[in-house]
């Protein structure tokens, strides 16, 4: 049985089947900025006074904060109110706050054998950690905090192995990125995506978060990977949250096996996957970096809810470090989490940030979606670490986005075209 | 009801649906202006009320906002035909009531301005153009309730209601 389909399993109380359609309890319950207001006013329509339990609902204000606008500062206060009202004991605001996907992960709000909804469609990231957990809409959200319950169809399982070793500065974006290009932005559609293999085991947590992060830009419903030795590493350094944790079925790491709710399996190996860029305007248009030719860029951005974890900015600082942002470029770091910028200022890393000529930034989602802190205009250029290229995804609608790696962006920013880190470190 | 089909290709993802620089509000009419600003400048300005879109494989991908198909509704558009549709927007599509119908076919076959009927009833499609009629698949029973109830936050409602009044 697969891992998704052992959770919701659990959950529901029988062996359920792929294409099922199951009402289950959920575990946590998560919306931002954007979509938290539009899930709170259609909460307020349900007629519940109170959320199923205030500290299983967790809101972070991350998408348009600090304010953009006085639109946006209007949303933020909606969300801060509702917390305030509802008592939520988790609620984020500018300081306390990241990038939820990388926030809620780090603060220990997940763990293996969880059911999560949240109102952003990266919410897959957390499968990371051996969850099954999916984006959903405000109105699922509003239901899901009045009741605590959400329907959910059971989907089919698509396994992508990765074996053998991974080169000099791969990491998870590359294996995602190179796995995209081969399976494409519909080639999971609704179903549920399990990452494995020797690769897979090898990489550190804040990788895979990086992997299941894109689950979503194949059409997936869920990615997730099993947990592991390194899971339980991650874990033990995490705050303790009993709250939080599965309401119903084992908390245990849970053991990929062969099972016929698998419609598809995809087999690459690592060792032939060099450092990725997915060229506009599809996140499956990847092709190794040191094969995109010439192309001039005009900014970078480094961080997100896909590429913003220490982790990340560490090998950013490795290509950075006693190097120039080239002139001409503008280069933008965003740690996700305080968390992360207190850590990258204490080991050193920020300081090769500025002292390279990158501007460093609170956390916020701001750029990803062309919402704010460094929205691109006609015909501007960015390698981003980011998640999507879609048209005007940062910004102009003539604008265009290269998806990278940390690695990649930053040797980009280096020599002010699209760049494999190879070209700069030898 | 009957309008004029809009037809776009693969992939319309949800930042060509409503742009995220636009989701400072989730008021439908203001969303609805902006609706396909960056895929088709043409179409926030030109859509009537009854018009369809008709589209290829993964129509909505990309983020939940479900200011996607508030900004849809909000035009007027009385159905999405689509040869497959993303899951999130599937789900707020039927959570909101934007009535959305699964026929590779049809999304094939129709052409843009070609001037089709709908019934909401029947689900039977009619492109008045050509003569071809199509009939979508079914929704499982659980979804035709949240459809017939006006949505899933009606359907909730109801059940939280029924709830209180069974409890002693």
């Amino acid at each position: 049985m697969s891992l998704t389909l052992d959770i919701l399993s659990a959950r529901a109380g029988h062996p359920v089947e792929p294409g099922e359609l199951i009402e289950i309890d959920v575990d946590l319950v998560l919306a931002n900025d954007i979509t938290g207001p539009l899930a709170i006013q259609e909460f307020d329509r349900i007629g519940r006074r109170r959320v199923f339990d205030a500290a299983r609902v967790v809101l972070v204000n991350d998408h348009f904060t600090p304010n953009k606008d006085i639109l946006s500062a209007e949303q933020a206060a909606q969300t801060r109110q509702f917390a305030r009202q509802q008592g939520l004991p988790h609620f984020y605001d500018v300081g306390e706050m990241g990038v939820e996907h990388a926030l809620l992960p780090e603060q220990g709000f997940v763990c293996p054998g969880q059911v999560i909804v949240g109102a952003d469609s990266h919410t897959c990231t957390f499968g990371a950690l051996g969850a099954f957990a999916t984006g959903v809409g405000s109105t699922d959200a509003a239901v899901a905090m009045a009741t605590g319950r959400l329907w959910f169809r059971v989907p089919s399982t698509i396994s992508v192995n990765f074996e053998g070793q991974t080169r000099p500065w791969v990491g998870g974006k590359d294996l995602v990125l190179h796995a995209l290009a081969h399976l494409g932005v519909d080639g999971a559609l609704g179903a549920s995506l399990e990452f494995q293999g020797r690769a897979v085991s090898a990489l550190s947590v804040e990788g895979r978060l990086t992997m299941c992060n894109m689950a979503i830009e194949f059409g997936a419903k869920n990615g997730i990977i099993a947990a592991d030795r390194l899971t339980r590493a991650y874990l033990d350094d995490r705050p303790r949250r009993p709250e939080v944790g599965p309401r119903i079925g084992a908390a245990g790491p849970r053991i990929a096996a062969g099972g016929a709710d698998r419609v598809a399996a995809y087999t690459f190996d690592a060792t032939r996957i060099p450092p990725m860029v997915a060229t506009p305007h599809l996140p499956s248009n990847g092709v190794p970096a040191s094969e995109v030719g010439d192309v001039p860029i005009d900014q970078v951005v480094i961080g997100s809810c896909t590429n913003g974890r220490l982790e990340d900015l560490r090998l950013a600082a490795a290509v950075l470090r006693g190097r120039k942002v080239r002139r001409g470029v503008r280069c933008l770091v965003i740690p996700a989490t305080p968390t992360v910028f207190r850590q990258a200022v204490a080991e050193g890393i920020v300081e090769t940030f500025l002292a390279a000529g990158a501007a460093v930034s609170t956390p916020t989602c701001g750029p990803c979606l062309g919402g704010h802190m460094g929205v691109l205009g006609p015909g501007e250029r960015c390698v981003a670490t980011t998640n999507r290229n879609f048209v005007g995804r940062m910004g102009h609608p003539s604008s265009e986005v290269y998806l990278a790696g940390p690695a990649v962006a930053a040797a980009s920013a280096v020599l002010g075209r699209i760049a494999d880190p190879e070209e700069v470190v030898t | 009801m009957t309008g004029r089909v809009w037809k776009y290709g693969n992939n319309v993802d949800t930042d060509g649906i409503i742009p995220a620089r636009y989701l400072n509000t989730s008021e439908p009419a203001a969303l609805a202006r902006h609706c396909l600003a960056d895929l088709d400048p043409s179409f926030a300005a030109g859509v009537r009320p009854g018009d369809l879109i008709v589209a290829g494989a993964n129509f909505g991908c990309g983020s939940s906002r479900e200011h996607a198909p508030l900004a849809i509704k909000a035009c007027g558009v009385c159905l999405v035909v689509a040869s497959s549709f993303a899951r999130i927007f599937f789900r707020n599509a039927i959570n909101i009531g934007l009535p959305l119908l699964e026929a590779p076919e049809a999304a094939a076959e129709i052409q843009s301005g070609d001037n089709l009927k709908f019934d909401d009833q029947s689900g039977v499609l009619t492109n008045r153009t050509t003569g071809r009629t199509w009939t979508g698949r079914p929704f499982p029973v659980f979804l035709r309730e949240i459809i017939e109830a006006g949505g899933l936050v009606e359907l909730t409602r109801r059940r939280l209601a029924d709830e209180e009044v069974r409890r002693p």
